[in-house]
């Protein structure tokens, strides 16, 4: 089982941040990789167990199972369903903490999954800095003042 | 129940802040209000149920236990076992995470605690700013002092002195004089739980008043019953040692930043916790004084503010006695008994009171008591029914407890009252309440604290009581005077049954 966990600070108040995050289906809007997103059978991207299908600018497509959403602890928990990137069992969640030194956020995204052994290494580090750092990174900018 | 919630990031990798903040015993190390810290009985500062003992700056001493430590998850669980600020159950978290984009650490510190209602918002600022917030502002500095090298958390604990460290005998705030002048005074210390010969006599040093505290020069000092619960450590109100007493009037002598509505000069007495009234010099919290009037004496407001604020409460609160009933009362020649007698006579109740000696008897009579029971050779519920033609009385009063507890219940009259309020032959015990629908009966287990802990609620007890003092409707017994020096001699008399009437120690 492999692990990733990644973390930041986001110069904005928690409420503000995660009106960005709660949306399954707005990856488009503040990652700097996806091209475009839609919520499979016209489901509601806050329906627990809707399966958000988005498309990378690199043209690989993805298809993610939300599996827990809570508004009370501000964080998103969501499974592959299918990726380009063969990892199997792979559950993730992205949340975040209000910190009150500064009215800022303190955001984390772990994910655990199985992949084979000699691929690990490079899945972690693709997963943790070219996918969750870089949209930290975009999210950052977005709330930058 | 409140809830504070405070968090920062301090520019230091996680495993740095984390060695300094696992430790329990760090504090005094970079916390501004903690002068010092130990780890009680020799602990290990890292061990589940360590109890550290802080001194604070201001003089007060804090207790807090260790309730979970994380090393995985970087998060410990303290809650505070002592402290000189109603902080009630107060449970607290610190969690760190790391921020891997910087190499930071993201600290929350939380807790949720129970305030009494007047200084809600003053116990949310207190533990916000002057604890949280002063502590993040703190560690930061303690980690950016060019001095203070990378990892600078003490050693843990010494195991090498293993033997539990007697703590100083003199008062926690004689070791703390921060810039500030503190005065010595007699007081009683509890050396250890035990008989009257576990107080002595000391000099201790009173820092002076704090923020938001007063300093009295303390006239009179009432000793009561529960002092020797605290001695011999039936009740946990002291924690040897310690000074005890919850009595005193006297007047102020300085006021600490921040206070209003007082002024130097000023009498003033008080009847409550937190212990500490033995001694010629206090600082206290100008919410629990009361201001005398010119025509109560401080002997007088020493001597009876405790039982007659628990009177007054007792009777026209828990529950409020009317013209015309009948009311059982237990003890009716003790310190509080003879107090509800005479107030009760003055509401026009009749009174049947309950003794145990033929000269109790005429006390009781003396005062007013329309029928006595001696039970000692009478029994009590029966000879009720007989004086009130079978009816019962409307209110019962017993603080006497397990033996009476029955006696009580089968007096009452259909929707009768029992008002227990004391235990003094031992605890009630479980009961089964299915049995007081044979005459719809309600039980009352009141308090002192609920009645009292208002200004406003403080001061309509007090303002009945002076009123009661006043019109000559209660009349006191002379107090008995000793000596502060001679409060284990007073003690061996209360509990000796040697004295009629309040016990006043004069420093």
């Amino acid at each position: 089982m492999a692990k990733v966990f990644v973390s930041s600070v986001i110069p904005a108040p928690a409420a503000e941040v995660w009106a960005v995050i709660r949306d399954f289906n707005g990856l488009p809007a503040w990652t700097p990789f996806v091209a475009e997103s839609r919520i499979e059978h016209n489901a509601a991207p806050d329906k627990v167990g809707c399966i958000r299908n988005f498309r990378l600018r690199d043209g690989g497509v993805i298809r993610e199972r939300l599996l827990a959403l809570s508004d009370y602890d501000m964080s998103c928990t969501y499974s592959i369903l299918e990726s380009p990137m063969g990892v199997e069992n792979y559950i993730a969640t992205l949340a975040l903490i209000p910190i009150t030194d500064g009215n800022r956020t303190f955001a984390q995204w772990s994910a655990e999954f199985e992949a084979p052994p000699e691929r690990e290494a490079a899945l972690v580090q693709q997963i943790g800095g070219g996918v969750f750092g870089a949209a930290f990174e975009s999210l950052k900018q977005r709330f930058a003042r | 129940m409140v809830a504070v919630r405070q968090s920062t990031v301090l520019q230091a990798p996680i495993a740095t802040v984390w060695r300094i903040l696992r430790d329990f015993n760090s504090h005094r190390l970079w916390h501004p209000a903690i002068a010092a810290s130990e780890i009680e009985d020799g602990a290990a500062a890292d061990a589940v149920g360590a109890v550290r003992c802080f001194r604070l700056q201001d003089g007060g001493l804090l207790r807090e236990q260790l309730l979970s430590l994380s090393d995985s998850t970087y998060t410990l669980t303290y809650c505070l076992l002592e402290a000189p600020v109603p902080l009630l159950d107060y449970v607290a978290t610190i969690r760190l995470r790391p921020v891997t984009d910087t190499d930071a650490t993201f600290w929350e510190w939380h807790s949720t605690f129970a305030p009494p209602a007047q200084r809600r918002e003053e116990m949310i600022r207190l533990v916000t700013e002057q604890i949280y917030q002063a502590g993040f502002a703190a560690l930061r500095q303690y980690l950016a002092a060019p001095i203070s090298p990378p990892t600078p958390a003490p050693a843990p604990t010494p195991v090498s002195d293993p033997t539990p460290q007697p703590a100083p005998v003199v008062s926690p705030a004689a070791s703390v004089n921060q810039n500030r002048t503190a005065v010595l005074t007699p007081a009683i210390v509890v050396s250890a739980y035990g008989g009257p010969e576990v107080m002595q006599l000391q000099q201790i040093k009173v820092p002076a008043p704090g923020p938001g505290q007063v300093q009295i020069r303390q006239s009179f000092i009432g000793v009561n019953f529960i002092d020797v619960y605290c001695r011999n450590g039936h009740f946990n109100l002291l924690n040897p040692p310690g000074i005890p007493g919850m009595e005193a009037a006297g007047t102020i002598t300085a006021l600490g930043p921040g206070v209003s509505g007082l002024s130097v000069g000023e009498r003033v007495a008080y009847a409550c916790a937190p212990v500490g009234a033995y001694t010629g010099l206090r600082n206290m919290s100008p919410d629990l004084l009361v201001k005398l009037p010119p025509d109560i004496s401080e002997e007088t407001a020493a001597a009876v503010l405790l039982k007659g604020v628990t009177a007054s409460f007792l009777l026209h609160e828990v529950h409020t006695v009317r013209q015309g009933d009948t009311v059982l009362l237990y003890a009716a020649a003790g310190g509080v008994g003879q107090l509800l007698l005479q107030w009760l006579v003055q509401l026009e109740a009749q009174v049947i009171a309950v003794v145990s000696t033929p000269e109790k008897a005429d006390i009781a009579r003396r005062l007013g008591a329309a029928a006595v029971i001696l039970h000692t050779r009478e029994a009590v519920a029966d000879r009720v029914m007989e004086l009130t033609g079978g009816q019962g009385v409307t209110v019962a009063y017993d603080a006497v407890g397990a033996s009476t507890f029955a006696d009580s219940l089968e007096a009452l009259a259909p929707r009768g009252h029992l008002v227990s309020y004391g235990e003094a032959s031992g605890p009630i015990g479980p009961q089964d309440i299915s049995r007081f629908s044979a005459r719809s009966i309600t039980l009352s287990r009141p308090n002192y604290s609920h009645y009292t802990d208002t200004p406003a609620q403080l001061a309509t007890q007090t303002n009945r009581l002076f009123a009661m003092l006043r019109n000559g409707a209660i009349r006191l017994a002379p107090p008995r005077h000793y000596a502060l020096s001679e409060a284990a001699q007073a003690h061996a008399d209360l509990e000796g049954r040697r004295t009629t009437g309040s016990v006043l120690l004069l420093p």
